[in-house]
């Protein structure tokens, strides 16, 4: 009960937290958006030239430092990888991809819900849907296998990037990219945005809040924990929105949102079966990567290239709706969604199973 | 007693194979883990099963004896 009542108030502050960051600047139902953040800061960097989403974001600066440090102080951190490396980022950019077509990564899914867009609801729907796809492959065996220890090193290079881009953040040399319109352009203040990703970043640490474990755990081992996580970000966020007057129920006019149903719900079913494979949402693999997983930072690097792949091809959703291009992606997706899945799973594939038998 | 080795595998397996592992063994296993992650998934997932579990703490991992 005690660890249940921790997850419900880590929840709640998330909640809170993400409507501040509304109030303070950053773009609608868009406080934390683990996707959209990410995009921003591949655009920042040049690696897309969507000139309406470019800036790097200071609250995922923040998330990875706040795991780093925190898992440090409680003996958590732990240089670690190689379980199936290029699978994992391959995996990131199918999981951009989904969540990009949707516009939001899963919590951004449920602030959005929380705002009072009701085309959430489809991306729920998908994204559960999604989830028990995957957990059908978990229980035939699915896995990436283990990863291993690695030189203490290689744990801290990624916390020392982010510092990196927090140092281009504050120089902003003329190669770094900053919207001038568009949601790109909306922020809080870095301080506040810095320290709200420290706080959120040491909570998800301390409580390993995860956004895609919440309905797994619950399809596989009835085990409510980071279910209640999720319902409380949503709660929190939903009285947040009330108090500040940001709540707009409906499905007409959502900020940066569409209403295409179907594809709503595609794209977080995407999300949603990929991150499972991955054992994490977007959200936790930033955590993850603070704590030293180097698979979780090549998940992450997947993620951001997929971002840049995502705008360079014409991929992502706008207000208008999901793009030709874009459906045909996740298409695409799915089919190696459902590969990987396959093959990975030992009682479907079992030459695989066999053959690397320990 | 048998033994699962949950060592590097990422969530939910280490809970997984403790579920799998003790349907087939119902009178208890033994749990190696090497995270606190896993660690406390796994003691949440024996104590909703009904077992009880003895933490011993044997350097950089930990076992978890899973009891009827």
């Amino acid at each position: 009960m005690k660890d249940k009542k921790g997850i419900i108030i880590a929840g709640g502050i998330i909640g809170i937290i993400s409507v501040l960051l509304v109030h303070f600047g950053n773009p609608a139902n868009m406080g934390f958006c683990i996707a959209c953040f990410l995009r921003d800061t591949s655009g920042a960097l040049g690696f897309h030239r969507a000139d309406v989403v470019q800036y790097i974001r200071p609250e995922i600066i923040g998330l990875v430092l706040g795991a780093f440090l925190l898992s440090l102080k409680n003996k958590e951190f732990a240089s670690k990888g190689g379980s199936s490396p290029f699978t994992r980022f391959m995996l990131g950019i199918v999981v951009m991809v989904g969540a990009l077509v949707f516009l939001g990564c899963p919590l951004r899914m449920v602030l959005r819900l929380g705002g009072g867009d009701l085309n959430a609801l489809f991306g729920i729907a998908g994204y559960a849907a999604g989830i028990f796809v995957g957990v059908q492959f978990l229980n035939k065996g699915f896995n990436l296998k283990r990863n291993y220890k690695m030189p203490a090193i290689e744990g801290y290079v990624f916390p020392a990037v982010t510092v990196g881009l927090l140092a281009l953040l504050i120089a902003s040399p003329a190669f770094i990219f900053f919207s001038e319109k568009g949601p790109g352009s909306m922020a809080a203040p870095i301080i506040i945005s810095l320290a709200a990703g420290l706080v959120v970043g040491g909570i998800a640490q301390k409580t390993r809040m995860c956004m895609v474990g919440g309905i797994r755990d619950m399809i596989l081992f009835k085990d409510n924990y980071l279910l209640l996580g999720f319902i409380s970000i949503f709660v929190f966020s939903l009285i947040g929105n009330l108090a500040f007057g940001f709540f707009n129920l409906g499905f007409a006019d959502q900020p940066v949102a569409h209403n295409d149903g179907l594809w709503n719900f595609l794209g977080m079913a995407l999300a949603g079966w990929g991150s499972v494979l991955l054992g994490g949402c977007p959200l936790r693999q930033l955590i993850l990567s603070g704590e030293g997983n180097a698979d979780s930072v090549v998940t992450v690097m997947g993620l951001l290239v997929g971002a840049g792949i995502v705008h360079n091809f014409g991929l992502a959703s706008s207000a208008a709706g999901p793009t030709l291009n874009g459906k045909i992606a996740v298409a695409v997706c799915f089919v190696f969604v459902g590969v990987i899945s396959y093959f990975n799973s030992e009682s479907l594939f079992k030459v695989n199973a066999k053959a690397s038998a320990e | 007693m048998n033994t699962v080795d949950t060592c590097g595998m990422s969530c939910p397996q280490p809970v997984l194979m403790t579920k799998k592992s003790l349907i087939e063994n119902p009178e208890g296993i033994d749990i190696i883990v090497d995270n606190n992650v896993a660690k406390g998934n796994v003691q949440r997932f024996l104590k909703n099963a009904g077992y009880n579990a003895a933490i011993i703490e044997k350097g950089d991992v930990t076992v978890i004896e899973a009891r009827k």
